[in-house]
């Protein structure tokens, strides 16, 4: 009898199906692995099983033990045995290590804590897990590597059966890394089970004793270690051919548009650590260079340093045209100058006022222009946003419309429009399709064809990797923030790219 | 056991932040006493000191707590009036017993709270905005309870704001707090001891001065005991514990299984609570309830609550700096009343010591 089962999950999101009937089993004693691209459901799943979306809110069951359990909370999961280490550590810097393992379950005496039992326990904790630091100290003193330990630590006080980890080794250096996987091992051959969540092949295939392999919400094969490959793994979780739908612009001039040289940006969270690591491209006009790489590994950071707007120092230089080499710039306002744009991931957050009028948006970078010589020329600028308007095809019944009032792929098309009007000679797209349906996207794909067709050089960053291999001249793999492959478009095989973004860098 | 781990380092375990707090609090009181010849540290002056020092402590004390739990109440001050109001009315009009009246004040304070409480939690409006209305709210309702006169009452009431305590009580209660203290130091070691060591000493030192003149204030005593108890509460019970985490990482606390929504909703509690024992305690010192009373006193209490190191970021803060915070507020009034410097210029001081403070906090969180 497995120690947990899940049969046939399904869980649905507003116009996504995240999960689609994926079963998975574990054993006691056992580490398996998850492993699937981004957006494969992975998060999801786990989040499942652990109580964080409540019986009920999915379909399928979940036995432990055999019998059927219905976990209403993570609080109730974890009574149940099973504690999940989540990828952000959920710990509260300002509070000791022993009450951090305390907290939310603190022994009581006449309703004051009993501070000589939460010690005893976390000391117990911190032995289970080989790490000797005072249980007295605030958990902000410790490192990275330390503070896992301490969650690990505290899943295992409160008696947890099966740890289940999302990417624990992700923000950790190297020999923390290694740590954590002797002490899974460790906890293994004492019969703690665990579900490993991690992007790192060669981690899984370390530690693993059998692999699960996602893609898009549904599980594509569960198979032993011993049977599988790096490569056989790579293969399933990619799984389908590049499309020939992906206009690929022809015309590549050979003029320089951005050069970038030895670019590294500190890693805010981690000192001495970096998430960009001495990556050096060239992009030339009309050229698409697609940017390839698994979550965290550093696509997301390469463009804002880029476009100023990196929250830790960068070094290396970058040149635009045929300009001196100069440092990143610092702001975005000095980035627009140079003639970068940036459509960033977070189109609410970082694209679009959402609730402002679509007139409003498309114009907000370059507000200066309509400056007449204080007031805005109103009808100036309505005509240039129309022009966008008409120019993207974005669907609206006005540019009166609040921006959130559109669909996803009109509200993209905004931003892309926002920037346009900013005349950029060098346009960084970071997850443009994010989140918007399957007819949108084509659109915006002949849109990046045309725009290089026009002469723009165009960086772009995808976590889908069709969509990168489909437009991309050339593509760029990144790994942990290291450049580990750069690939013409005819040998950028889904395959290849895998394997690089999955190697140590 | 701890014995066997290394010990923090010497220089990690001195609590930097409050000695410089301590020594800030020196300086003002150095600097007032040259610039009065003297007078500011007569016991008269100091007695008053505390007096003045009481309501803004006694708001404070429960502010550090909301504010640790990454909340703000902006209301209390308005609340702290028409609760020391009502109180007032009760026992003049309705002829209630003093201790009803106080009671009084106490749980529609809770109530209050609780309510205001309730909206941040429940319905998810920042608790800005909440205490914000609330303000407005109360003052209104203050200026509707008493028609715009002042209501004056007896010399019971006034008891509990003016009167002092015999000087046997005051050596009694220092003497208390000097055996607990060696108690405490001797099971403890290094720094620990010392700083028990320390509150020994202040206990005599405190009820010295204040018998010099003519006893512990009855409020005064009041505000360490409401002290005492809320920091045990901050620091050894679960609740005041979970308010903590909640402000210092709000998802750890999610996932490590604490009701948050009952956590906010009863630290709000706890502070309308003590808006009614503030109000009744500033009734009872001014001698009458007027349709201004309590006006800007949130913002003392937030202020005396920052100065004492509490961040407004959430997670941290401690009662005793807040009561710090406090007399720090105290003293900036008391000396430039002395001083004879026109009004005008404690809010001036005032404000940018509350500025400079949270420079400091932010200039620490960086390097840390």
């Amino acid at each position: 009898m497995s120690l947990l089962e899940l049969r046939s999950i399904s869980k649905h999101f507003p116009g996504v199906k995240a999960l689609d009937g994926v079963s998975f089993d574990l054993q006691k004693g056992e580490v398996h692995a998850l492993c699937g691209e981004n957006g494969a459901g992975k998060s999801t799943l786990i989040k499942v099983l652990c109580g964080y979306y409540p019986a009920g809110t999915y379909g399928g069951e979940v036995l432990l033990d055999g019998k059927t359990a219905a976990f209403r909370s993570l609080r109730d999961a974890e009574e149940h045995g099973i504690a999940l280490i989540a990828q952000e550590l959920a710990l509260v810097p300002w509070l000791s290590v022993a009450e951090n393992m305390a907290l939310g379950r603190e022994p009581k005496r006449n309703g004051l804590i009993r501070w000589d039992v939460v010690r005893a326990q976390a000391e117990r904790g911190l032995g289970l897990v080989g790490l000797d630091v005072d249980v007295d100290r605030q958990v902000h003193e410790l490192g990275i590597g330390q503070q896992q330990m301490v969650e690990i630590a505290k899943a295992l006080i409160k008696d947890a059966r099966i740890l289940v980890l999302d990417e624990p080794t992700a923000a950790l250096t190297d020999s923390d890394a290694e740590r954590l996987l002797k002490l899974l091992m460790e906890l293994r051959a004492r019969g703690v089970s665990s579900i490993y969540v991690s992007h790192r092949l060669e981690e899984v295939f370390r530690l693993a004793d059998r692999i699960t392999v996602l893609r898009d919400g549904r599980s594509v094969d569960t198979g032993r270690t011993a049977d599988l490959t790096p490569a056989k793994v790579i293969g399933m979780m990619v799984g389908r051919s590049v499309d020939t739908l992906y206009p690929r612009p022809a015309s590549v001039t050979e003029e320089t548009a951005l050069a970038v040289d030895g670019l590294s940006v500190a890693d805010p969270t981690n000192p001495g650590r970096f998430v960009v690591r001495n990556v050096s491209l060239q992009v030339r006009r009309g050229e698409v260079l697609g940017i390839a790489g698994l979550m965290g590994a550093g696509r997301t950071a390469l463009l804002s340093a880029l476009f100023g707007t990196a929250r830790s120092p960068v070094t290396g230089t970058i040149r635009v045209g045929g300009g001196p080499p100069r440092p990143a710039p610092v702001s975005p306002r000095e980035a627009m100058d140079l003639g970068l744009a940036l459509v960033s991931e977070d189109r609410k957050r970082y694209g679009l006022v959402v609730e402002a009028p679509i007139v409003e948006n498309l114009t907000l970078a370059v507000l200066r222009r309509f400056a007449r010589p204080l007031l805005l020329d109103h009808r100036e600028r309505r005509k240039e946003a129309q022009a966008q308007v008409d120019a993207l095809r974005i669907r609206t019944p006005g540019l009166n419309l609040a921006a959130n009032q559109l669909s996803g792929g009109n509200q993209q098309k905004v931003v892309l429009g926002k920037w346009l009007m900013s005349a950029p000679r060098i346009l960084l797209l970071d997850e443009p399709t994010r989140g918007i349906d399957v007819g949108a996207k084509a659109e915006i794909y002949e849109l990046i064809a045309r725009l290089a067709g026009q002469g723009l050089a165009v960086v772009l960053v995808s976590s889908e990797l069709p969509e990168v291999l489909g437009l991309s001249h050339r593509v760029l793999v990144l790994s942990q923030g290291r450049p580990t492959a750069i690939l013409e478009a005819k040998e950028a095989t889904p395959e290849r790219v895998m394997e690089a973004a999955t190697a140590v860098a | 056991m701890t014995e066997d781990q290394p010990k923090p380092s010497l220089r990690s375990a001195i609590p930097w932040r409050a000695l410089t707090m301590v020594g800030a609090l020196l300086v003002i009181w150095v600097v007032f006493t040259v610039l009065t010849d003297g007078t500011f540290l007569t016991p008269r002056n100091l007695s008053l000191l505390a007096r003045q020092m009481s309501i803004t402590a006694i708001l404070a004390i429960g502010m550090v707590l909301v504010i640790v739990a990454g909340q703000i109440d902006l209301s209390v001050g308005a609340q702290a009036g028409l609760l020391g109001a009502l109180s007032a009315i009760v026992f003049i009009d309705k002829d209630w017993p003093l201790f009803a009246s106080f009671a009084l004040a106490i749980v529609i304070g809770a109530l209050l709270g609780f309510v205001q409480g309730s909206l941040v939690a429940f319905l998810g409006i920042p608790p800005f905005i909440v205490t914000l209305g609330g303000m407005l709210l109360f003052q209104g309702a203050l200026l509707g309870v008493t028609g715009g006169v002042s209501r004056s009452p007896t010399a019971d009431y006034r008891y509990v704001g003016q009167a002092y305590l015999r000087d046997e009580v005051g050596w009694t209660l220092a003497g208390l707090v000097a055996a607990w203290s060696v108690w405490k130091a001797i099971r403890e070691s290094g720094i620990e001891r010392l700083k028990w060591i320390g509150l020994a000493v202040m206990g005599g030192v405190v009820a010295a001065v204040l018998n010099a003149y003519e006893g512990v204030p009855l409020p005064v005593l009041l505000v360490i005991l409401l002290a005492a108890f809320f920091s045990v509460v901050a620091s050894h019970t679960p609740f005041g514990r979970h308010l903590y985490a909640i402000g210092g990482n709000r998802e750890a606390a999610f996932y490590s299984g604490i009701p948050i929504n009952r956590r906010v909703i009863g630290v709000f509690t706890l502070m309308g609570a003590l808006c009614g024992v503030a109000g009744v305690v500033l009734t009872a010192r001014v001698g009458s309830a007027t349709s201004d009373a309590g006006r800007m006193m949130e913002l003392d209490a937030i202020a005396a609550a920052v100065i004492g190191g509490t961040s407004l970021l959430g997670g941290r803060g401690t009662v005793w700096g807040a009561l710090l915070g406090a007399l720090v507020m105290a003293s900036l009034d008391n000396g430039m009343s002395l001083l004879n410097t026109e009004a005008f210029w404690q809010p001036i001081l005032k404000g940018a010591i509350l500025v400079a403070a949270v420079a400091a906090d932010m200039a620490g969180r960086r390097k840390s």
